[in-house]
């Protein structure tokens, strides 16, 4: 018995393997089918253990809040990988740089002259009204010039597979470590294939992010000191704040490591203070100085924001890139390309309503039940309404909450996401994915080849989020087409 | 705002260690070799009646009341045990009770609880291999372990432990950092055998017929492999085993890794390389200290020793071995005073 024995069903969705029909391989996937077509399943099953053991082991695991008991979990990995051909590649490479490239020219307009606005693409009252416009650094030159150094952008494929942008992440996108180790552990399941395939190396991903980093730092020393802050060890992605800590070989910090002096950050170490350059923060805006944001944050550094200011250290993402990946101002993004760059996207939006603009909001009111409904900054599949999936009473308590404060809500086409084969209870059947690549901007734009694909594991779950039963796959970007 | 901590003259600023992550790898460093100080402890006694099984109860009840006193936990113990010490309660709080904070399972947590907030300071290997122990006691139950018997259990947290000093030694770079993990290591370990060495003073003393009596050597066969000496005691003395002479082994021998003069000069050893402390006349109380245990160790003999009473002797150390781990603590891990655990928890969830 091979994993490809039994039957597969593509249903009606765009199937990444498979060509309509479930029988046609696509070309790209065409060596790894002639794999599994050999492979015993009761070997595939030992692989499969084998991974899942070591990631307990090695601890990559990710915390469940709401949850009593374990807390740690390993994110659940599927052995079967996805699979981008070069050329496909490049387009979508080009149109995130693109985007990522469009994003900053808004970011520095927005905290500037406010061109955008006068010019009336896109409202002034959105920015305004946006939770995370942070008026506070209007006229503040950010270093280099870079507001987004880190960026993971949400793909999706819709019914005839293009490559859609689901979300712009500018704030603390997370999920590279499970990109890397998804790699190393498929690279241990499957070496032989591995080698055959010619797959773009991810590995990169970690010296390029220090070479983005140590370019913000301050021209005070040639040795800058970087370092990554952490809300600490009860956070969800604690684990990789220490992995990609370790890639960088950059110290891990907690608000209390680190001290501000006359404007200067320093870290308190066994041999006293040591200034610190630059700060690869993964604590939201709201956290990072109780003395100007939330009073109330244990995790920050009282005088953080002053030496930002003074220009005594630098910090990746910038204050104040939320403002540009609000759910609301997402719609205006393709706008706001065309107006920096005289381009059309390369990449397109998911069709969106805007409950503020008065047509709209009649148009979601009137189809709430056929639509989905997102708050304006929830993450992580919170806040959300899948009208077709839902009872007719979630229906009803969005739409009041949407006429009610139509400012917080947009509403989008449902999208019938891609699936990719997935070992589902011993067998091969389609499931939802996404994909997100990071994006980094140092001295050049770079994107990591690959990304992490995330799949929703429930049968016929349109959420792919792991605090809702969403596992992932290593994405393969092929050095060739096939 | 907190004092700038002394800088030591001769340390160079390169390596840089928050003083969070010099805290956590002494703790780590600490609660491993406590643990399976703790188990080879416990081991050696349900061998030692399993090889007496003639002992009456009041000799059973000394037995195990000697195991809990010297771990200066009786009061915790009378509390959840009341004053019944058998060899089920006694091995069931100092092995699996997690109201216990000295017992095996808490000190393995808190030693991988203390690898993980410094995950990226140590090596895969040493990562490893405490998260392998603590996924290993998560997955077995106390019931599981009696029924396979406690020993396979006692040899998977030695193991572990020697491990993953081993991993230590062979992975980890001879920074500040490792300065911190011997340190710990050498600390716990000193206390510990004056601990195994405690035992014996409270098992009550034997009447004179009893002296060298079966009992009484196999009693201190015991002590030693508690502190896995006996081989090391036989190639050293090539005769039988005698009460003072296996104290004096422990006490003073200068070669054999758990004694305590070995342990105590290792201490001063970290100790002076953490404070910076280069001159004739330490500077700290900590140094001093320890300068003065050393030469103590060096010059007594067991007949002073003895003189003195050993058990006051003991315990006279322990004092002031706590002082010197408070005081390396006060001065290289300085705080504001920690707000509250559980809000802190809450907001690093909230991110």
């Amino acid at each position: 018995m091979s994993l490809l024995s039994s039957p597969y069903d593509s249903g009606a969705f765009f199937d990444e393997m498979f060509e309509p029909g479930g029988q046609t391989v696509r070309p790209h996937y065409r060596r790894l089918a002639a794999r599994l077509g050999t492979l015993p399943e009761s070997e595939f099953n030992q692989r499969r253990a084998a991974v899942d053991l070591a990631f307990l082991r090695r601890g990559v695991t990710f915390t469940v809040y709401n949850d009593s008991e374990g807390t740690e979990r390993i994110f659940p990995f599927d052995l079967i990988p996805r699979i981008i051909p070069s050329r496909e590649w490049a387009r979508l490479e080009a149109g995130l740089v693109q985007r990522i490239t469009a994003l900053n020219l808004f970011l520095h307009d927005l905290y500037h002259e406010q061109k955008i606005l006068k010019d009336k693409i896109v409202p002034a009252a959105q920015i305004l009204s946006a939770k995370h416009f942070r008026r506070e650094f209007m006229n503040f030159n950010v270093p280099r010039d870079i507001y987004v150094h880190i960026c993971g952008t949400d793909l999706i494929r819709d019914h005839d597979g293009n490559y859609l942008v689901l979300e712009d992440n500018l704030r603390c996108p997370s999920g590279a470590s499970y990109m890397l180790e998804n790699r190393v552990a498929m690279r241990r399941a499957f070496p032989t294939l591995f080698r055959s395939y010619g797959v773009r190396p991810v590995e990169t991903y970690g010296d390029a992010l220090l070479k983005s980093l140590l370019h913000l730092a301050p021209d005070r020393s040639d040795k800058p000191n970087v370092v990554l802050l952490t809300p600490g060890v009860y956070n969800s992605a604690y684990f990789e704040h220490t992995f990609l800590a370790r890639q960088m070989g950059i110290p891990i910090v907690e608000g209390r490591d680190l001290v501000v002096q006359s404007n200067k950050v320093y870290m308190r170490t066994t041999a006293g203070l040591v200034q610190v350059d630059v700060i690869y923060r993964r604590i939201d805006d709201d956290f990072l100085d109780p003395s100007v944001f939330r009073a109330d944050s244990m995790l920050g550094v009282p005088g953080l924001v002053g030496a930002y200011r003074a220009g005594h250290v630098a910090l990746a993402n910038s204050i104040g890139t939320g403002v540009a990946d609000d759910k609301v101002i997402y719609a205006y993004v393709p706008k706001i390309i065309k107006y920096y760059l005289g381009e059309e996207p390369l990449l397109a939006n998911v069709n969106t309503y805007l409950a503020s603009e008065p047509l709209d909001r009649k148009y979601i009111l009137e189809n709430i039940s056929k639509l989905v409904v997102k708050s304006a900054n929830e993450a992580g599949g919170y806040g959300m309404l899948i009208g077709p999936a839902s009872t007719k009473a979630e229906c009803e308590s969005f739409r009041t909450q949407v006429a009610a404060n139509p400012r917080n809500f947009i509403a989008q086409d449902p999208i019938a996401l891609s699936r990719s084969p997935t070992w589902c209870d011993g067998r091969l059947e389609g499931r939802h994915i996404d994909l997100r690549p990071y994006i980094l901007y140092g001295e050049k734009i770079t994107v990591t080849p690959g990304g992490l694909t995330r799949v929703a594991l429930r049968k016929g779950s349109l959420v792919v989020n792991s605090s809702q039963g969403g596992g992932s796959k290593d994405t393969w970007v092929l050095q060739g087409d096939e | 705002m907190p004092p700038a901590a002394k800088t030591p003259a001769f340390r160079q600023q390169s390596s840089v260690m928050l003083s969070r992550v010099a805290h956590s790898l002494y703790w780590m460093s600490r609660y491993i070799e406590r643990a399976e100080n703790t188990a080879r402890l416990l081991e050696v006694n349900l061998q030692f009646l399993l090889d007496f099984q003639g002992l009456d109860d009041t000799k059973l009840r000394e037995h195990w009341d000697s195991l809990i006193l010297s771990s200066g936990d009786e009061e915790l113990f009378e509390k959840i045990h009341q004053e019944n010490a058998t060899s089920r309660t006694v091995t069931d709080f100092l092995a699996f009770d997690l109201r216990n904070p000295g017992s095996i399972l808490n000190c393995v947590f808190s030693a991988r609880e203390n690898a993980r907030m410094i995950r990226d300071q140590i090596s895969l290997e040493m990562w490893e291999t405490l998260n392998e122990l603590h996924l290993f006691l998560k997955s077995s139950s106390t019931a599981d372990v009696w029924a396979a018997g406690p020993n396979e259990f006692f040899q998977q947290i030695k193991k572990a432990s020697h491990l993953f000093q081993g991993l230590t030694d062979s992975t980890y770079s001879r920074n500040e950092g490792w300065e911190f993990i011997q340190f710990g290591k050498f600390i716990e370990r000193a206390d510990k055998t004056t601990r195994i060495l405690d035992v014996k003073y409270h098992i009550l003393l034997p009447s004179a017929a009893d002296v060298g009596g079966a009992v009484d050597t196999a009693q201190w066969q015991a002590v030693l492999r508690s502190a896995s000496a006996l081989e090391a005691y036989r190639r050293y003395y090539v005769r039988e085993i005698l009460p003072w002479k296996a104290a004096e082994f422990l006490i003073f021998s200068d070669s054999f890794p758990r004694s305590l003069h070995y342990c105590v000069s290792q201490v001063d050893t970290f100790l002076c390389r953490i404070l910076g402390e280069t001159g004739a006349r330490p500077r700290s109380d900590a140094a001093r200290s320890a300068r003065r245990l050393v030469a103590d160790l060096q010059s007594l003999t067991i007949t002073d020793v003895l003189k003195q009473g050993m058990h006051e002797f003991l315990e006279e150390i322990q004092i002031l071995l706590d002082a010197i781990g408070d005081e390396v603590v006060q001065t290289t891990m300085f705080y504001p005073a920690e707000s509250s655990a559980e809000e802190q928890q809450q907001q690093q969830q909230q991110q």
